[in-house]
């Protein structure tokens, strides 16, 4: 933590291949709460990697811890092989974070010269607004703009410093089909253009879209790892529909069955595997009718994938 | 404490002076403006003291004298010590919380703004609002009022004045760092106006009650108002060295507070 000069060369080493950011053995508390447990994490120069879970798992805990913006109890979060906190690695960096307000007198370019000022090599002023479409709403203030138009705003604030090393929290949340999209496109500009990036979402389906590599995280520790068709082949369940006597109660004490739902046709069952399951529920309810198996979506997989270690609650991240 | 060394010492060698100069620069220039634009904050920082001044000094009492000194001039003093005091506790302080609580101040301190850069930037703020105020005061007693003083006088005024802000901009960062986003305005009201009155800034102090004028001998704003008034000649000719080693020590105290809980965001749970 102490070194200055002994970190310059971790900035030469970190060309391509090599990790940019990492938590080791990263553990963190609030009180009570275990936000993060033991995490190992890294994101290699040039990847797209996404922290993936639902609200309260410890994504924005990480993104925080390796921005320097909390310390963790245990273990270290280095970025570019040194402190977050070191001047340096932080002009090597942009965050887009998510704010509950922005000074709204400020036009949008405004804001942008000011962010820009503390890089030493900006991009120019006319390059962000393109990358963020922003072009048309240059002299606006920022009261005055959409949730779509604030997000790529503070995307805008992200990127302006060229930064090699780019946050992203949840940075579509909240945002219409449309308006992801674009952002998603400005993602993968950034990332054809060489640029590291670290993604927070709940969405598998924003993952799956954007990432290299995609990191599972639930209750503060991580799940399962790997590329976005690892992470769909061991999540891949089935769902299982049909009329039965048996009670939710009942159909959750079935081996194999991950959840269970009762709704007005029938009920809906989310299983690992489909036969195990079908034959017991058969073997049960001789009254058993219309059977149905078909393969859970991304999502609802997701979902099966997360809930495996426990309910969640109502933890903050 | 190591960490501060090494972060100053990276100063050097990533930033170029003149470039901290630059961002220096560009934070107080948005913060002007973006203050500026706040209605919130222009109507309650610059129209109320005049508007006070107007009604109490050019309307209904123009034509008295208090301690010898015309009271359009005298007010010049209070309501300016009243102007600087509202401009400096609201310049700091409602953004401050708002900041704090509400993220913005986590994606700066994400960035490689050089920390220090966003305070300075309020307290320039507050000082050329306070200049603001004062100014207008002036202009508005030369003209309407027909106060007359000799310009040193005047420069002297203005400049203890916008000093005096800093005592109220310390104590805004410290309520700042306490204060919920929401509640800050509603927190600064608490403190400013009944400081405002025991001070005498409203009420001449000789005509505030005795257990009153016995109070305002131990708060900030009366010590300010002192030193303003001094310069019109309507002072109570008590040591303007004591004036200012009570500003200068409160300021510490506040100063105190506010790192206080400028530490206690660094290790912050919240988010």
């Amino acid at each position: 933590m102490i070194s200055t000069l002994e970190e310059m060369p971790g900035i030469e080493r970190a060309g391509f291949g090599t990790v940019v950011a990492s938590l080791e053995g990263v553990s963190k508390n609030y009180g009570e709460v275990r936000a993060l447990r033991s995490v190992n994490f890294t994101v290699g120069a040039g990847q797209v990697v996404a922290l993936l879970g639902p609200n309260g798992a410890g994504k924005t805990t990480a993104v925080k811890l390796l921005l320097g913006l909390i310390q963790s109890d245990s273990g270290h979060a280095r970025v570019f092989g040194g402190d977050p906190t070191n001047l340096q690695n932080r002009m090597r960096a942009g965050a887009m974070l998510q704010v509950g307000r922005v000074p709204e007198t400020l036009r949008v370019r405004e804001h942008i010269d000011l962010f820009s000022s503390y890089y030493p090599k900006p991009l120019p002023l006319e390059e962000v607004l393109a990358a963020a479409g922003l072009e048309k709403l240059r002299d606006r203030k920022f009261g005055d703009l959409s949730g779509g138009q604030r997000q790529r705003t503070l995307f805008a604030l992200a990127i302006c410093g060229d930064p090699d090393l780019l946050f992203l929290d949840e940075p579509t949340v909240g945002l219409d089909v449309e308006a992801r999209r674009m952002l998603w496109e400005e993602i993968r500009r950034m990332v054809d253009r060489g640029k590291t990036v670290l993604l927070t979402t709940h969405y598998l389906e924003e993952a799956d879209a954007l990432a290299d590599r995609i990191a599972v995280i639930n209750q503060g520790a991580i799940t399962a790892e790997g590329t976005p068709a690892e992470i769909k082949a061991q999540t891949s369940g089935k769902r299982i529909r049909c009329i039965t006597a048996l009670g939710v109660a009942d159909l959750l004490q079935i081996p194999g069955v991950n959840d269970a739902r009762q709704d007005r046709e029938g009920v809906e069952i989310h299983a690992r595997e489909a036969e195990p399951v079908a034959r017991a529920l058969l073997a049960r309810d001789p009254t058993l009718s219309g059977l149905e198996i078909t393969s859970a979506g991304l999502e609802e997989a997701f979902l099966a994938l997360t809930q495996d270690s426990g309910a969640s609650t109502d933890r903050r991240n | 404490m190591s960490t501060t060394a090494t972060a100053l010492s990276h100063t050097q060698i990533a930033r170029p002076t003149r470039h901290t100069a630059t961002i220096y620069l560009k934070e107080a220039k948005y913060e002007f403006l973006k203050n500026l634009r706040l209605r919130v904050y222009t109507a309650s920082v610059i129209s109320f003291p005049l508007m006070f001044y107007v009604l109490f000094g050019l309307v209904l009492n123009s034509k008295e004298a208090i301690a010898g000194t015309s009271v359009p001039t005298y007010l010049i003093a209070t309501y300016g010590t009243f102007g600087v005091m509202g401009a400096s506790l609201f310049g700091t302080a409602s953004g401050l919380a708002a900041d704090r609580g509400l993220g913005w101040l986590q994606v700066k301190r994400a960035s490689p703004m050089p920390p220090f850069a966003y305070f300075a930037a309020k307290v320039v703020l507050s000082m050329i609002f306070s200049a603001i105020v004062v100014s207008l005061l002036l202009v508005l007693g030369i003209s309407f009022g027909g106060v007359r003083l000799p310009l040193t006088e005047m420069a002297k005024l203005i400049a203890t004045l916008v000093a005096g802000s800093l005592p109220f901009s310390a104590m805004g960062l410290a309520i700042g760092y306490f204060a919920g986003p929401n509640s800050a305005p509603a927190v600064i009201n608490m403190f400013y106006l009944p400081l405002s009155f025991c001070s005498g800034l409203w009420v001449p102090y000789m005509f505030l009650p005795k257990l009153v004028r016995q109070i305002a001998l131990a708060l900030p704003p009366y010590h300010l108002s002192q030193l303003a008034l001094g310069i019109v000649g309507a002072g109570r000719h008590e040591s303007a060295a004591t004036h200012w080693e009570v500003l200068l020590a409160f300021t510490l105290i506040c100063l105190g507070v506010a790192r206080i809980g400028f530490q206690r965001d660094q290790g912050k749970l919240y988010g």
